[in-house]
């Protein structure tokens, strides 16, 4: 499988400066390209744009030559920074784990997910803890890609080491391909196949 | 012992439940109430507050106390009826402005607007005269014009949920706008509908007493309290003033605590204040 | 030794709350017997995750707290205790603040007037938007006018306004790129060197490394060792902690190999040392509370440290 940016340009209104201009990546299964640099520079507009969370202004995003769905289930997931914003507040932990797949115990146990957390509301967890929900929720066997935008910078660097050993388990296993989005280039040298700068882009 | 164990979240519940008690007690009292228990009765008429008629009686004998109950009961099912109409119009409006978006949007604001830029009791009047007054032009006046800040809050809380991070994800993996609306939303929504609705009620009963009052409203035989305040008018310069001075209390506190209630219920529900 | 500004000793930090579904209150406890001291002329950094209270620290040295927070142990400002009548004369002059973002201003008021402030004067400004190479026509914006490191660098005058002798900078660096942060940071490293006490509050390790002289480590709402910058780049067996040691393990540029569990939450915390049911030298000792121990010039909660 390929997911590819075809001379991806992007701003908010028609007056806004282009936050994107003319970019272009692939990223085939299997390979995790690190995209690092200071923030300011469409990062995670390129991600939200991957991820079929923005239309591009002009350009394509295209998933083994087709377009992204944008309906039903999107093989090309995305994890936010903010583990608290991406859960809704309202729901137990278990509805929001469950709300597209339902993970077997022992998939719950490979992400460090306590049983107990379940009957939790949100508020009741930390960013790490509800960081793996939001991680377990969008692994679905039907996820092909991962796009992960700065995924750890809020956690402790005991729970960013657990976190993406965990990831890479699951991604070599399945062979996924992932778009990893930092800003800490230690991190990406460990985890990615190939890095690229942004300003390079 | 007794201060401990009384914290802000049990005095809350307790004065809640009081409030509610009360207006239950005088809303069902009155309905029931017979219309012979405030008749006329020329034998009786204009004595001042005793035990047989507490808050006295007007230039016809009709008990005061008694009057004043069976209008407020009055006024409450009117209110009732106007913030039901009103809350449930807001929600329509609020939710389908936010999620339709363009033009739907657009007309709903426009409209909105329109209904906030002119003074409400002009408004309240012009309706209620269109329709012939009475009961029935009071109850359509008063629901026709308070959902607007309602569907304001409404649309604003939808709007805050549609770009959330949660509700955007939820439609990654597939989920339909329906599900979504009933999922994720309503959870959000209900809570602030719900306090918009309890502090619609002082607003409708206030309104309606008012029109009552300047003569747009429920007519001369009905007791509502707009019209027994504007009947004691003309008593106030003879010094009757408990025809004027104990129903106008009554309303004072009907409506003083269905604002305390919304109010408290807000406070309660926000998770920033909520632990005090 | 330098002379001492900021001593917090014991620090217990607990928030009243009702019990989710009912009608009973229960004391959270947010923060445990942290201890922790600040002299003049250097940077002591606090690390920790985000989420596990950090800047509930800052808030209680302030006297921001919500009404519903109860707190034990001792705050002493240049050897006396900050009282209600003393904060008064101190915030805003002696002890200044550096907020996570122009959020913090008031969005209706022009800059100038902010940063002047009700104890500053206009030379002095002057003087500090020159040093901070200001435009004197930002003094007249509104801080949405403002791009972000320029608001970055009026935070910092108002801070500096009263020529203050204690700096709580809270996480001032995230959303800044690397060469702003590297210039707040370069900020923070001058007053230190002027004189002045900085407690910089970060989740942010490699930051910390680059400019502070002393790192406490945060966790679960404690401080568990306070150690000098050169014992964390000289590695694990540098430091004194356990749970210090497996985060230098955890860090992607060494060996990037975690420890399993996660961190105890509030109200559901582990007997005595808060890191034992993680920690793999475990004993019965570690069931009793934990006293602070000096060890090679670090101080330490744990029994097993050496």
């Amino acid at each position: 499988m390929l997911l590819e940016a075809n001379n991806i340009s992007f701003r908010y209104t028609e007056k806004s400066p282009l936050i994107l201009e003319d970019v272009s990546f692939k990223v085939s299964e299997g390979e995790r390209i690190g995209i690092v640099g200071p923030s300011g520079y469409g990062k995670s507009t390129l991600a939200k744009i991957l991820a079929g969370y923005e239309k591009p202004t002009s350009g394509e995003v295209k998933l083994d030559g087709a377009p992204l769905p944008m309906k039903g289930y999107c093989p090309v997931q995305m994890i936010y920074q903010h583990p608290e914003l991406s859960v809704n507040p309202r729901w137990k932990m278990v509805k929001t784990l469950n709300e597209c797949w339902e993970p077997d115990d022992s998939f719950l146990e490979k992400m460090g997910i306590e049983k107990a957390w379940l009957k939790r509301w949100p508020s009741e967890l930390s960013g790490g803890e509800l960081q793996r929900f939001c991680i377990a929720r969008s692994l679905s066997p039907e996820t092909k890609f991962l796009i992960c935008d700065e995924i750890s910078t809020m956690l402790d660097v005991i729970t960013q080491s657990q976190i993406w050993n965990i990831l890479l388990d699951t991604a070599k296993e399945r062979n996924m391909g992932m778009v990893i989005i930092t800003h800490n280039l230690a991190l990406a040298e460990r985890v990615c196949t190939k890095i690229v700068k942004v300003k390079e882009l | 012992m007794i201060k401990k164990t009384l914290n802000r979240k049990i005095i809350i519940t307790i004065f809640i439940c009081l409030a509610l008690a009360y207006l239950i007690v005088i809303s069902i009292v009155g309905i029931l109430m017979d219309s012979s228990e405030y008749g006329v009765n020329y034998a009786d008429k204009l004595i001042g507050p005793c035990k047989e008629h507490l808050f006295g009686t007007d230039a016809m004998g009709r008990d005061m106390f008694k009057r004043c109950i069976k209008g407020l009961s009055n006024s409450l099912v009117v209110g009732l009826a106007a913030s039901i109409f009103s809350s449930v119009v807001a929600l329509i409006f609020g939710i389908a402005s936010a999620v339709l978006g363009g033009f739907t949007d657009k007309v709903i604001k426009l409209a909105v607007d329109l209904c906030m830029g002119l003074p409400h009791l002009v408004l309240l009047i012009l309706i209620s005269c269109m329709v012939g007054k009475g009961a029935f032009g009071v109850t359509l006046s008063v629901a026709l014009t308070h959902w607007p800040s309602l569907t304001r809050i409404v649309r604003q809380e939808v709007l805050q949920l549609r770009s959330s991070q949660y509700v955007k994800a939820s439609a990654r993996m597939g989920k339909s706008p329906f599900t979504i609306a009933v999922t994720h939303m309503l959870p959000h929504v209900i809570p602030a509908y719900l306090i918009g609705l309890v502090l619609l009620f002082p607003h409708a009963i206030m309104h309606e007493a008012s029109i009552t009052f300047l003569g747009f409203g429920l007519s001369k035989e009905v007791p509502a309290i707009g019209v027994i305040l504007s009947e004691s008018m003309n008593y106030i310069t003879t010094g009757k003033w408990w025809l004027a001075v104990f129903p106008g209390i009554m309303l004072l506190i009907v409506v003083i605590l269905f604002d305390i209630i919304g109010e408290t219920l807000k406070k309660l529900w926000n998770p920033g204040s909520g632990n005090e | 030794m330098n002379e001492n500004i900021l001593k917090i000793e014991d620090l217990v930090v607990a928030f009243s709350m009702y019990k989710s579904g009912s009608f009973k209150k229960e004391n959270l406890e947010v923060i445990h017997s942290l201890s922790l001291d600040v002299n003049a002329g250097e940077i002591v950094a606090v690390v920790g995750s985000s989420g596990s209270g950090k800047s509930i620290l800052a808030s209680a040295v302030l006297g921001l707290l919500p009404k519903n927070a109860v707190t034990k142990g001792s705050i002493t400002y240049k050897g006396e205790p900050i009282t209600k009548e003393r904060q008064k004369d101190l915030f805003g002059k002696e002890i200044a603040f550096i907020p996570q973002s122009v959020d913090y201003l008031d969005p209706l008021m022009k800059v100038g007037k902010q940063v002047k402030g009700v104890f500053g004067t206009d030379e002095r400004r002057k003087e500090l938007f020159e040093k901070y190479r200001l435009d004197e026509s930002a003094a007249g914006k509104y801080p949405f006018q403002l791009s972000g490191g320029m608001a970055r660098r009026v935070l910092i005058t108002g801070a500096v306004m009263g020529n203050p002798d204690l700096i709580i900078a809270d996480e001032p660096t995230p959303g800044l790129d690397l060469e702003m942060a590297k210039e707040t940071l370069d900020h923070l490293r001058s007053f230190a060197d002027s004189g002045a006490a900085v407690l910089l509050i970060t989740h942010d390790i490699d930051l910390a490394l680059n400019v502070a002289d002393r790192v406490a480590v945060f966790y679960a709402g404690t401080i568990v060792e306070v150690a000098p910058t050169a014992d964390f780049l000289a590695g694990k067996d540098a430091l004194r902690h356990p749970y210090s040691k497996a985060f230098i393990d955890a860090l992607p540029q060494n060996d990037f190999k975690p420890i399993p569990g996660t961190q105890p939450y509030a109200g559901n915390l582990p007997k005595g040392c808060l890191f034992s049911d993680r920690c793999p030298y475990k004993d019965s000792a570690c069931d009793a509370d934990q006293p602070e121990r000096e060890i090679r010039s670090g101080k330490v909660r744990c029994v097993h440290a050496s």
